[in-house]
Order: structure tokens, then C-alpha cells, then sequence
């Protein structure tokens, strides 16, 4: 076929009816803490990998539980499992084992 | 001595209880309500944020202070006049029947925006777009919550904020109680419907009273409801009656679109017809937000630019019902200590 140099984008919305939820679900199960996040970036703010790289904690567990999940295993590489999130959290939400949980279920699932 | 005598207009919450402790204090009370039953928007109420208790349990408790204050209660009241002649008010019914007064407590409350003004959300268009107060009648009447044609939802959307915080629709000024109204609807409906997933769209959560915080955190830990950053846009119908919703999930930072059985549109409050229609009859003022103006918004709640008429509750602004009640008790107070001879106008030292 003649290439008319036109491409097809895929949209980059998040579509919440083909989500893909099994990490999120995972998470949710093995950490229950993962639900009561209020997404305030505290833990984004003391992050010892923010500070050099992009990763960005509040996003992440926001892009997780919309299912949003392609780059989840690149953005988890750059945690150092320090845990300095967990201590400044102020709703106690045990950050530090979600990530561990995140990396459980992209192993489990193979993603 | 004569006993003095005051009018108190509106049957709701505000003016129950004012009526009440007025009439306590030995005055002679009179409560016009326009509808046929006390208790005001309450009565369509089933439970209340943060306890859920049920509101019938508060109209019992404002009943009980009627019947034993002895308020001389007149229903289905339509003022047709209101004026005040030198120190004396004087009520005018549609029927003919004149009251007169020495003060004049304004409890004539709010009513609930008109969501078919944004007609974006398709509320009065679509069949499975509904309001919070159509939820809370589904919740009274004890049956099934069911879509329009009759299934069990799966999927459940709460928009918050709807004809508040909005200029597009003239409304500048938050709700107050839609937020903690949202996570209890979300709460009860994740008991009611086994399995239902429920989303909040909402641009903040002021969950302000000193509950609520707590009533957030059981929705999230305990029932799993989801909450997402962003205000919708717009909702469209699908063919099989359900409903897209499309919003910016402002925390991800992507738009987002989902389908869901049910949308709840999370209405605000207006100043109510009566306030408005009154409140002219009697030459009060009314704030930018078209709400009956205090003389001072720190210490002179209550208080109006008419000596003698009284404000109670939500036709001064949006408040949830504790407040209303403090209010209310404040306003019998202050009309108390202005029928007893205290110009509290002496106090003030400021223009």
C-alpha cells in the first residue's frame, strides 16, 4: 500500500472499561494500605530516588490503580527500597511494601 | 405584660428549632411552614453523614420541642405579603389570614440546584443520570437500587460539586455538605449492591467537620470506594442506557473515560424561592451569592439590616445540620435580647 506518511496515534487516555486492574488488585489485597492513599506527595517530596531521577511515588500509585501500568516496572527500578516514604507518610500507608507488592504481581502476572 | 410575639417563617430544621426555644423563653410563637408536614428538606432525608443516624430520629427530636414549647404551628402557609409598620410586623396568607409579630425570624432554608442547568450531565436526558436527593428517596423507600431499566448496577459514578463551585451556572460558592454527602451515598451503596464499584469525581475533598476525615478513611479501608481527581466535562448515553463519563484525572495527569450503570450528580444549594420572595417583601438584603446577608460576616450573624427580622439556618448559606441547629438557637437569642430592649447596633464601632 502507498505510504501517505500518515500515522495512527494510540490515544493516551486512560480507558477505565479495558483497564488492565490485576496489579492494582494485587496490591489492594496484599497491602490494604495501598487504598487509603490521599495522594498528598509527601512520600514523592522526601523520595531519596526523586531527587535524582523522575520516579515519582503519588503518580505512580495513582497510574497503578487506573491500570496504567507499560512503564511501572522501569519506574520501580529507580526506588532504592529505603523506606524514608513510609516514615513521612501521614496516613500510614505502608509504601515501601506496596512497592515491593507492585514488583510481586508484575512478576506474577508477567507483565 | 403582653407577651411579645414572633413570626418565625419556614418549617425546616432552623426554624423548628428557633420556634422552639423562642417559645421556651415565654414568647408567643408562630411557625408558618408552606407545606402540609414540618421538618423540611430532612424529611427526604434517610441517614445522616457522619453518624448515619436516621434523619427521622432529628424530625422526632425538632417535633417533640414544638408540642412542648406550645409553637402555635400554621401549615400550608403561603405568605402572600410582609411588611413591617413601625415596630410591628404584619404576615399576610394567601387565605386572608394576617399574623402580626414584633420580630420576625427568617428560616425560609434553601432549595436544591436544578440539575438540568448543566445540561452537559445530561440530568432530566439521560435515564441513568440522577441526583443525590433521587438517590436518598430510592434509599428511603427501602427497595432495590436499580438502573433505569431495571438491572443491578455495576458500576456507580458520584460527581461532586454540581452547581457549586461552578460561575458557568452563576454558583461561585461551595456547598458544604455535597463532599461528605458523596462518600456516605458511596458508603451506602457499597453496602446496598454487592460487588458495585463506586468512583468519586471530585476537584477536593473538604471533608471539614470533625467526622468526616474519618468517614473518608472507612470508605477508601473498609469498602474500597474510588476516588478520582477531576471534574467531568461531560457524561453521554451509550445505546444500552449506560452512561460515559469523561474527566482529567488531574492526579495522573491523562484524561480519562469510563462507562458506568448509574451517575449521581452531587447537587448543591441555592437560596430557596421563599427566601428570595420574602426576603424582598421585607426589604432584607441579599450577599453576592444571592443568600440573605448578615450585617457582619464575623459578629453579626443572625443579625439583618432590618431591626427586629432574623436569619436561621440555610437561607443565609449553605450548612450542614449542626450547624443549622447552633444557628438557629443563635438566632432565637439574638431576637430575644432585641425584643428585651438590646440594640446590639451600639456595639459596633466599624462602617
Amino acid at each position: 500500500m502507498k505510504d501517505f506518511g500518515f500515522t495512527i496515534n494510540k490515544d493516551r487516555q486512560i480507558d477505565m472499561d479495558t483497564a488492565d486492574m490485576r496489579v492494582a488488585e494485587y496490591v489492594k489485597t496484599h497491602e490494604p494500605s495501598f487504598n487509603i492513599c490521599i495522594a498528598c506527595g509527601t512520600c514523592t517530596a522526601t523520595c531519596s530516588a526523586g531527587i535524582f531521577t523522575d520516579m515519582n511515588l503519588r503518580k505512580l500509585f495513582t497510574l497503578v490503580k487506573r491500570g496504567e501500568i507499560a512503564n511501572t516496572r522501569t519506574e520501580i527500578a529507580k526506588c532504592m527500597l529505603c523506606g524514608k516514604c513510609s516514615l513521612a507518610c501521614p496516613r500510614g500507608v505502608n509504601t515501601r511494601n506496596v512497592i515491593v507488592k507492585i514488583n510481586q504481581a508484575l512478576i506474577k502476572f508477567s507483565l | 405584660m403582653k407577651k411579645k410575639r414572633v413570626i418565625v417563617i419556614g418549617g425546616g430544621i432552623s426554624g423548628m428549632e428557633a420556634a422552639t426555644h423562642l417559645a421556651s423563653m415565654g414568647y408567643d410563637v408562630t411557625l408558618l411552614e408552606k407545606d402540609k408536614e414540618l421538618g423540611g428538606h430532612l424529611l427526604g432525608w434517610e441517614k445522616l453523614f457522619p453518624t448515619m443516624r436516621m434523619g427521622k430520629d432529628v424530625v422526632e427530636f425538632l417535633n417533640k420541642g414544638i408540642t412542648l414549647s406550645k409553637v402555635n404551628v400554621i401549615r400550608k402557609a403561603e405568605i402572600v405579603n410582609a411588611v413591617k409598620t413601625g415596630e410591628i410586623f404584619t404576615v399576610t396568607l394567601a387565605n386572608g389570614n394576617k399574623f402580626e409579630s414584633d420580630a420576625v425570624i427568617m428560616a425560609t432554608g434553601y432549595d436544591l440546584f436544578d440539575a438540568r442547568k448543566k445540561e452537559e450531565y445530561g440530568y432530566g436526558i439521560y435515564d441513568n443520570v440522577i441526583t443525590s436527593a433521587d438517590l436518598e428517596e430510592k434509599f428511603l423507600s427501602g427497595k432495590p437500587i436499580l438502573t433505569s431499566k431495571g438491572n443491578v448496577p455495576k458500576k456507580i459514578a458520584l460527581v461532586h460539586c454540581v452547581g457549586s463551585r461552578d460561575e458557568k451556572v452563576g454558583n461561585v460558592y461551595c456547598s458544604k455538605v455535597c463532599c461528605v454527602t458523596a462518600v456516605k451515598q458511596s458508603i451506602e451503596l457499597k453496602e446496598s449492591i454487592p460487588g458495585v464499584d463506586v468512583y468519586c469525581l471530585y476537584m477536593d475533598l473538604r471533608m471539614f467537620g470533625m467526622h468526616f476525615e474519618t468517614l473518608y478513611k472507612e470508605a477508601q479501608e473498609k469498602h474500597a470506594v474510588n476516588f478520582i481527581r477531576g471534574r467531568l466535562s461531560e457524561a453521554c448515553e451509550n445505546q444500552d442506557s449506560s452512561i460515559i463519563v469523561k474527566v482529567e484525572d488531574t492526579l495522573a495527569g491523562k484524561p480519562l473515560r469510563m462507562t458506568v450503570d448509574m451517575l449521581v450528580l452531587m447537587v448543591g444549594m441555592v437560596p430557596s424561592a421563599g427566601t428570595v420572595k420574602v426576603g424582598k417583601m421585607l426589604g432584607l438584603k441579599f450577599g453576592p451569592n444571592g443568600f440573605l446577608k448578615s450585617m457582619d460576616q464575623h459578629t453579626m450573624g443572625t443579625i439583618t439590616n432590618i431591626p427586629g427580622v432574623f436569619i436561621a439556618g440555610t437561607c443565609a448559606a449553605p450548612r450542614p445540620i449542626n450547624n443549622v441547629f447552633v444557628d438557629a438557637r443563635a438566632a432565637a437569642i439574638t431576637a430575644s435580647s432585641y425584643l428585651e430592649g438590646y440594640d446590639i447596633e451600639k456595639r459596633i464601632s466599624y462602617s
